[in-house]
């Protein structure tokens, strides 16, 4: 069959099929699996490894390894809760910690976005400052607990002081790597599309570091969280309010072994919330709509 | 990160001007002065409005980095490049669609960086969208779609530019041979719709005399026009035809001694 080059290759509307027909054969999406499945594959694994670790704890207080002063059962450190529960005491400590951190991390937010964008993009300022960024991110934040203290005495100030110092470093370096990471076919294409300075950052550059930014701000909240009870034990003073810091340093205070463990496990839910409650919903959907999250089975 | 382009004729007066691109004398090299590598070299070429130019050529020879000197991501070494009017729009191999945005959305960003206002955009992105068949995409996200609809959507964003040039740069390479071939066809429909330029870049000699009305071959090493071959076979041809197989044949034979040359010494 000799075809001829004046042939219409194919008619328009069978063009159109024709390509439809592909799309359709191309198409990848699956289905969804079932909620409740995702549930069960998602919830048992981590309840039943608590259980475990509590089955373990009481095995050990049950054979009197240690005095129960020094290690109390979880039945104690249970009645411990109970006890802060029922004196309305637990609700308010957690809260005070917990806006303490949240506006922390906020101001930390405000502080290290735009200097992490500099260190990025002006190489100047990358030579002088990135390394000093990456040294401090290592460095443990309560060791600025002593000089904060000296500079604003017990007050909020240091808290906040120990918690930016703790936090903004880390968020600086998570955009710097997200900015990084950024694919350079992403910022031709924006430069082709005329997103030259400004634009550029703002409907190119920082939606493609995005991933590495959230990174950036999820190690960030732990930064915030762990400086900030840093300084709440060693900057406890009655003026301040209680947090789970000094909750946890009076409860040493009182040699009351059961309260120590019951605030460790308040400070480690908290810092667990945060994480299952804000920013894993978010990677995830940020993750998912690039389609960069792989279906795990 | 100034864009190196030498382009806008005073008054952007269209209508004087007989020429979507034109290259005076271009050379490109890379590298300190002294120890530079030329990769272009002395490159005149003019596309008139709404004509299809394919540049061929074996890799290295520079094509990708003449397409970017067009684009303005790029500055030539010595010569001038005149491209009238707004900045040229430009295809990728890849498609460079941005993931964090929908197909639809991608074009709405193309259209307000060319300050098209707000109300206008969704409209404008689903009469592109349809134009490249793509009708019921807008809310797609860009890893929903198969790589032919991608480079759909890319065509599609690259026209909301509403430039007089489209350089692309391989786009069709990633693709398999039925997709390709289907999209040879739509670029070949749209390219008649919109009366735009195209300076085409490919390897493949048949991909160009099928698409093109004029293929330039390059040299390597250091790039120079080897030759050109005006294709008079009316669109839209298939392929597989005689006509351009015919005319493959001999472009090929040209394409190989090109890349002979470099054996030799």
């Amino acid at each position: 069959m000799a075809s001829t080059d004046a042939t219409p290759a194919a008619p328009d509307s069978a063009l159109a099929d024709l390509g439809a027909g592909l799309d359709a054969l191309q198409d990848a999406s699956g289905g969804r699996t079932p909620l409740a499945r995702t549930l069960l594959a998602k919830a048992v694994p981590p309840l039943a490894a608590v259980t475990l670790v509590l089955l373990v704890w009481q095995g050990v207080y049950a054979a009197h390894v240690k005095p129960p002063y020094l290690l109390p059962g979880p039945v104690d450190v249970w009645d411990s809760l109970h006890q802060q529960w029922l004196q309305g005491t637990i609700v308010s400590t957690i809260w005070t910690s917990l806006s303490r951190g949240m506006l922390g991390f906020a101001v930390s937010v405000c502080i290290g976005t735009p200097l992490g964008l500099l260190v990025a993009r002006v190489p100047l300022v990358r030579a002088a400052i990135g390394p000093v960024f990456s040294g401090l991110q290592s460095m443990p934040s309560v060791a600025w607990v002593p000089p904060a203290i000296i500079w604003f005495g017990l007050s909020n100030a240091t808290i906040y002081a120990v918690v930016l110092l703790g936090a903004v470093p880390s968020i600086a370096n998570g955009l710097v790597s997200g900015v990084d990471q950024v694919q350079p076919i992403y910022l031709q294409a924006g430069r082709t599309l005329g997103a030259t300075g400004l634009r550029g950052v703002r409907h190119v550059l920082l939606p493609a570091a995005l991933p590495g930014y959230l990174a950036g701000l999820k190690q960030g909240w732990a930064f915030a969280w762990r400086s900030l009870m840093a300084a709440e034990l060693i900057a406890s003073s009655p003026a301040l309010g209680l947090g789970l810091g000094q909750a946890l340093e009076n409860a040493r205070d009182q040699q009351d072994m059961p309260t120590v463990l019951a605030t460790i496990i308040l400070i480690l839910l908290v810092g667990i919330g945060v994480e299952l409650v804000l920013f894993s919903p978010l990677e995830r959907w940020i993750l998912r709509s690039r389609g960069l999250l792989t279906v795990r089975r | 990160m100034a864009p190196a382009l030498t382009e806008t004729s005073p008054g952007g007066a269209l209508g004087t001007v007989q020429h979507a691109v034109r290259l005076d004398h271009v050379s490109k090299a890379f590298g300190r002065p002294g120890s530079a590598q030329t990769v272009l070299e002395d490159i005149s070429l003019t596309v008139t409005p709404g004509e299809f130019v394919c540049l061929l050529g074996a890799s290295g020879c520079g094509k990708s980095t003449l397409l970017n000197l067009v684009a303005g991501l790029d500055r030539t070494t010595r010569g001038s490049i005149e491209v009238p009017g707004r900045r040229p729009a430009l295809m990728f191999q890849e498609h460079a669609l941005f993931p964090w945005l929908t197909a639809g959305q991608n074009i709405e960003l193309a259209l307000r960086l060319r300050g098209v206002p707000r109300a206008g955009r969704r409209p404008e992105a689903e009469r592109l969208l349809e134009l490249v068949r793509l009708g019921g995409a807008h809310g797609k996200r860009v890893h929903e779609l198969s790589g032919g609809m991608r480079q759909r959507v890319a065509m599609a964003r690259a026209l909301a530019q509403d430039s007089a040039v489209l350089l692309m740069d391989e786009p069709f390479a990633a693709l398999d041979a039925i997709t390709r071939d289907v999209l040879h066809e739509e670029l070949t429909r749209i390219w008649a719709e919109t009366h735009v330029s195209v300076l085409f870049v490919t390897h493949n000699v048949r991909e160009a005399v099928r698409l093109a009305q004029r293929v330039v071959l390059l040299s390597s090493r250091p790039g120079r026009i080897a030759r050109e071959w005006r294709i008079d076979l009316p669109q839209p041809r298939r392929i597989e035809s005689a006509g351009v197989a015919d005319l493959s044949i001999e472009i090929t034979d040209h394409l190989r001694g090109e890349i002979r040359r470099h054996g030799q010494h």
